[in-house]
């Protein structure tokens, strides 16, 4: 575990660079997590869209949601999430927006 | 139990439909409980064997048996397909058009392959540079291509998670290594292993070894590859990202997803027709007179017969309590167990559950099967499974000395 600062704020981090307390996560910090994710900048209103459809899927389910249920399910195809977080849109979109890494497959 | 016999109704007979319904017909006389049980088709394929088709390892007739004759007397079979449930009227509509009523329902109607969700793979290509081995048609319609297969490159392609036996496409590749060898065109032939995974499998030891496994036999590794489309005729395959793969044989495992009619059945499935299960008890999250078993479950363990195997017990134990009016207690630990093929008559096994990695050491306690590593009794125990599921597995029987639970008695925890 680690701490750093964004936005001002010291927040915990787990060996994978994922919020260990969601709750420590604020909208002021997302485009500096952005940076370090490498998610292009700056955010735009897609980026956003995604990033509140992650935090609220993982609030009410308890854990974020796969590319493939992104793609079914937050209104942003899969094409275009892997624009917006190249590499890996679930996992990206997780740690900018502060949540834990999406369960993955086993 | 008195008054009228309750229902059972089972969505399914496939590797954990079948082993339910056989389980529970032998605690309840039919005067107490009617078993009802449904599948689209009456052909059982012991779908472990798929992988052997493309080799001519195994004959495709051998695997394959009529499903109502894996049932125990006393069970109802409709060969029908599914058209919806509705899971407030505790009713099941059928293709025929009858509709089924059920006190308790379970859903085993496993998952499906979804080729046609990604762009161009049932395109010009199909069956002719891409295939599949994981249907019948595609496993045998591949062992005419490998035949003749001289040269080239061969990718073997995951395109995203979850798909049933999460080792099966890194046994295929092992394979088919021993295949080219035996052919004598090895040298002229490149094995190209493409995932959408950070590494060869999700779970790091294990992950670690088949990885070193893999570049030992020289099959290239491609990690975190998320494929956009599969062009066929281009013979090439693109990335969401853009880059591009060229092959000249495809080996493709499509995208999974649970079963058609849950789509059409408000309220049962997640966004990928998987259902909501509770890990532990295999209680649905949907209704309390719903159960899952087997790959049909959203929960967090690997989609294997293996792991169908040891939450049958579990998901038995509850529907009878249930059944009883009692509170369920059995609980499932996540325990999978699966061998894996490397090639010239060796196999790995690996035993795992939601809370612990594959580790070395034996199985099932210190003297036993050697874990995580290569040997040829590993691979005696993958030819002997087949036998083993047509007549412990699907009847219901136990084995002795494996229980449900993973075992930890021949495990070392540190080591690799
Ligand atoms: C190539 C390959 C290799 C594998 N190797 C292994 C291995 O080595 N070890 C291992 O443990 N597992 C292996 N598996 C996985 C294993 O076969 C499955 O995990 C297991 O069969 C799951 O059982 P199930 O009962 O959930 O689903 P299934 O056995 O698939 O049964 C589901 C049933 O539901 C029926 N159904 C679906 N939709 C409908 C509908 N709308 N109407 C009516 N019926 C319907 C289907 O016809 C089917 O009979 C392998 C799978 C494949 C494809």
């Amino acid at each position: 575990m680690t701490t750093k600062h964004f936005a001002g704020i010291e927040v915990e981090l787990n060996d994978e660079g994922f919020f260990v307390d969601p709750a420590q996560w604020s909208e002021a910090m997302a485009p500096e997590l952005a940076e370090a994710w490498g998610i292009p900048t700056p955010l735009t209103d897609k980026h956003w869209q995604v990033l509140r459809f992650m935090r609220s899927e993982y609030f009410e389910k308890g854990t974020g949601p796969t590319v493939r249920k992104l793609g079914k399910t937050s209104g942003v195809t899969v094409k275009e999430l892997y624009q917006l977080f190249p590499k890996g849109p679930a996992k990206l979109a997780a740690g900018c927006a502060g949540i834990p890494k999406p369960r993955g497959c086993v | 139990m008195t008054g009228r016999p309750k229902r059972l109704v089972v969505l399914g007979a496939g590797t954990g439909g079948t082993l339910a319904a056989n389980r529970i017909r032998k605690h309840y006389p039919v005067s107490d409980l009617v078993i009802d049980v449904v599948d689209q088709n009456n052909e059982h394929v012991y779908q472990p064997g798929l992988l052997f088709v493309p080799f001519g390892l195994a004959d495709p007739e051998e695997i394959v048996r009529p499903r109502d004759r894996q049932l125990h007397s006393g069970i109802n079979y409709h060969l029908s397909a599914i058209r919806s449930v509705d899971v407030d009227a505790n009713t099941v509509l059928l293709d025929d058009e009858s509709v089924l009523t059920y006190d308790v329902l379970l859903v085993a109607t496993g998952s499906v392959l979804q080729p046609e969700e990604t762009d161009g793979l049932l395109g010009e290509g199909w069956l002719d540079t891409v295939f599949t081995f994981y249907d019948m048609e595609g496993a045998t319609a591949l062992a005419k291509k490998l035949a003749t297969f001289d040269s080239g490159r061969m990718v073997i392609n995951i395109v995203d998670m979850p798909i049933k036996c999460p080792v099966a496409p890194l046994e295929f590749a092992f394979l088919a290594d021993w295949y080219f060898t035996e052919r004598g065109v090895r040298d002229d032939i490149t094995i190209t292993y493409i995932t959408p995974l950070d590494g060869a499998f999700t779970k790091p030891t294990a992950s670690a070894t088949l990885a070193s496994l893999l570049d030992e036999k020289n099959i290239e590794l491609v990690t975190e590859f998320n494929t956009g489309e599969v062009d066929g005729s281009g013979r090439k395959l693109v990335g969401y990202d853009e880059s591009e793969i060229p092959f000249d044989l495809a080996v493709v495992v499509p995208l999974h997803g649970g079963a058609a009619y849950v789509e059409d059945s408000p309220g049962l499935g997640d966004e990928l027709g998987f259902i909501p299960t509770d890990n532990a008890t295999l209680q649905s999250a949907v209704r309390p007179n719903i159960f899952v078993l087997g790959d049909a479950a959203d929960v967090p363990a690997s989609k294997a017969g293996s792991v169908t195997h040891f939450e049958g017990e579990v998901l038995v134990a509850n529907i009878e309590s249930f059944l009883d009016g009692q509170s369920l207690e059995a609980t499932f630990d996540g325990h999978a167990n699966c061998f894996i093929e490397t090639g010239f008559s060796k196999a790995l096994l690996i035993d795992f559950n939601y809370e612990t990695e594959p580790l070395p050491g034996h199985y099932p306690g210190p003297i036993g099967l050697p874990l995580l590593k290569e040997s040829r009794l590993n691979h005696l125990g993958k030819l002997m499974f087949q036998s083993f599921y047509w007549h412990g597995l699907l009847p219901g029987r136990d084995i002795p000395g494996i229980g449900t639970d993973m075992p930890t008695a021949g495990k070392h925890p540190t080591s690799v």
